[in-house]
């Protein structure tokens, strides 16, 4: 498992090798003795001119803004999701709606988004709610059709309201489902907050990359990614464990099928 | 297994390999690319190219010149710095900061303009510069936009603690400026003539008070142009002559000029208004004068104070003086044991001189 990672960075460390050998000021691939020096900059040594340390506070400022963003995603998801994919008058009026705002790219409305939530931190929320939302929203919908239908209409039988088939039916179930959801629109969070925090920021990892950019940090700009990359990996796993741990059922059932 | 890692393996070869070249090695070559991207005083590289002119210069030199445009600008001076082209379209001071700091030897080749007026800091329902202390300033950071605030700040005995810089692409500055937390910006034309039309937009200072600083050059590679004179040669050529063409009032010119705005999403006023922010050097002679005056040298001091000031000079840099910059009269600002950037009139002299 580990060998394709090894020579992965055996390929670049032979890259930079041939490179710092011609230029030894050459920026594109710094050697890994100049990537620990970067590292050691960032996160432990405070910045000169503001005296933060900037790796730590850049992240603080990214999954404030994330965290913020994929749980209110998540709960217009389920909300939404749940109702249109329960209840048939919701699912006709909105189910067309929905698809057609999934595919509206976000990235192509930015001056909108701008003009109307202002260039603070709720248009870098509302860029990663509407990136991933209605994605949610369209997910949940269909799970919620899958479930089986005498479930559905034995409740009913027993005079159960849709208030009530929605939370003790559907939302049960649901939860595992929706971290399903969640697993697969990380990485298009991430994607949002980067694009949001490289178009107007102070703070921020992507920020921070897009700024050191403009003179091709890459001693910087390669710890920060990978750093990025691990904490997405990192939030993935927690996720897959937590529906493994919190709900048995739906890892025997999925196994079974 | 083994074939997949084997396979692997192999690829991972390419990639080390792919990786590390693109390193300029010193030879003669016929081939040659030049990146240049959208700016006033580059489009007339796209309609050289589009004209023929461009390959009309290579040809009489015997050489191939690809002249690739780019839509993201310091996109293009990474791929020269990364040696992925042999000349590039920047600023002074972007020339300094990116390739000649991550140690790739760069000659001003031409000296095309100054910014004279194009860069501008514009407040919203504000008239002085004074106003901007407290203020939060959207810029692209690290841009010549922040270089001219910086500058300005200094003329009324202010520094940038006193207020607070938002990076913001300018690719977003218009909207940025209409939404209402938005109440000072610093960008570059076109968008400085978009948001001065705009309610309560009021320029404070631009590039004009500070005229000479903001210089746009096409920059190459120290090492090629060295070993292939023929490359400066006919892009000094190519330029010059489509200069005249656009400097004349005749119709040919103001059909070039239009050509020229409707590349850059304009047309023939609104280039010319563009134009008229802009101190081209036409003649070489000018570029000349301009290039060999004293001046340059007092710019540049002032933009690597700048530079070095926000550890752009590289972490860790002992002074100012780290990277050496040399003049046409052979002095040198800096380390002279480590020139990285040459302002260099020999082939504008040439084109002066009609001896090209």
């Amino acid at each position: 498992m580990l060998l394709p990672f090894a020579l992965l960075l055996i390929a670049y460390a032979v890259g930079s090798e041939i490179r710092l050998s011609d230029n030894p000021n050459d920026k594109l691939l710094p050697s890994f003795p100049t990537l620990y020096e970067a590292v050691q900059r960032m996160a432990f040594e405070p910045d000169k001119r503001t005296g933060n340390y900037l790796l730590w506070q850049d992240t603080v400022a990214s999954l404030m803004r994330l965290s913020i963003g994929v749980l209110v995603a998540t709960l217009m998801g389920s909300i939404v999701g749940i109702a249109v994919g329960l209840i048939p008058y919701v699912n006709r009026t909105m189910s067309a709606f929905i698809s057609v705002l999934a595919m509206i790219p976000p990235l192509a409305v930015l001056p909108i988004l701008f003009i109307t939530f202002g260039l603070g931190e709720l248009a870098k929320i509302v860029l990663i709610v509407f990136g991933i939302a209605p994605f949610m929203m369209r997910d949940i919908a269909l799970r919620v059709g899958e479930l089986p239908s005498e479930q559905i209409v034995k409740a009913q039988t027993l005079g159960a309201s849709t208030w009530h088939i929605a939370w003790r039916i559907v939302l049960p179930q649901m939860w595992p489902r929706i971290i399903d959801a969640l697993r697969l629109s990380l990485g298009t969070a991430w994607l949002f907050l980067i694009a949001a925090e490289a178009i107007a920021a102070q703070s921020g990892l992507g920020y921070r990359i897009f700024l050191l950019r403009r003179y091709l940090a890459m001693d910087v700009i390669l710890p920060y990614v990978a750093w990025i990359t691990f904490l997405a990996v990192l939030f993935d796993y927690t996720l897959q464990k937590f529906q493994i741990i919190a709900f048995p059922w739906f890892a025997v059932g999925r196994s079974s099928e | 297994m083994k074939r997949v890692t084997l396979l692997f393996a192999s690829l991972m070869t390419c990639l080390s390999l792919t990786l590390g070249a693109g390193v300029a090695n010193a030879e003669e070559k016929t081939q040659f690319k030049l990146a240049w991207s959208i700016y006033v005083g580059w489009m007339p590289w796209g309609w050289a190219e589009d004209q023929g002119i461009v390959d009309k210069w290579a040809d009489k030199y015997g050489i191939e010149i690809d002249v690739v445009q780019f839509n993201d600008y310091i996109e293009s001076i990474n791929q020269y710095t990364a040696g992925g082209f042999d000349a590039v379209t920047a600023t002074n001071m972007d020339v300094l900061a990116i390739p000649s700091v991550g140690g790739v030897d760069t000659t001003a080749l031409i000296v095309g303009d100054f910014s004279n007026g194009n860069d501008a800091i514009i407040l919203k329902d504000n008239e002085t510069l004074d106003a901007l202390a407290g203020q939060n300033v959207n810029l692209v950071e690290l841009s010549v936009s922040h270089y001219l605030l910086a500058r300005a700040l200094e003329t009324v005995g202010k520094s940038e603690k006193d207020l607070t810089v938002v990076n913001t692409s300018d690719a977003d500055m218009i909207a940025a400026f209409q939404s209402e937390d938005v109440t000072a910006v610093a960008t570059w034309n076109p968008l400085v003539a978009e948001i001065l039309a705009m309610p309560g937009a009021h320029k404070v200072f631009d590039s004009s008070d500070i005229p000479g600083e903001i210089i746009d050059l096409t920059a190459v590679n120290t090492q090629t142009l060295s070993d292939n004179p023929a490359f400066g040669k006919a892009l000094a050529g190519a330029w010059y002559e489509t200069m005249a063409i656009m400097a004349s009032d005749t119709p040919e010119g103001a059909e070039a000029r239009a050509a020229m705005g409707a590349a850059s999403g304009t047309d023939l006023a609104g280039y010319d208004f563009q134009l008229a922010s802009t101190q081209m050097f036409y003649a070489p002679a000018d570029a000349v004068a301009f290039t060999t005056s004293p001046d340059i040298s007092t710019t540049m001091d002032a933009v690597r104070t700048f530079l070095f000031d926000r550890g752009l000079l590289g972490e860790g840099a002992p002074s100012v003086d780290v990277v050496g910059i040399a003049f046409p009269d052979g002095t040198v600002l800096g380390d002279k044991g480590n020139v990285k950037m040459r302002f260099n009139s020999e082939y504008m002299s040439m084109a002066a001189d009609g001896s090209l």
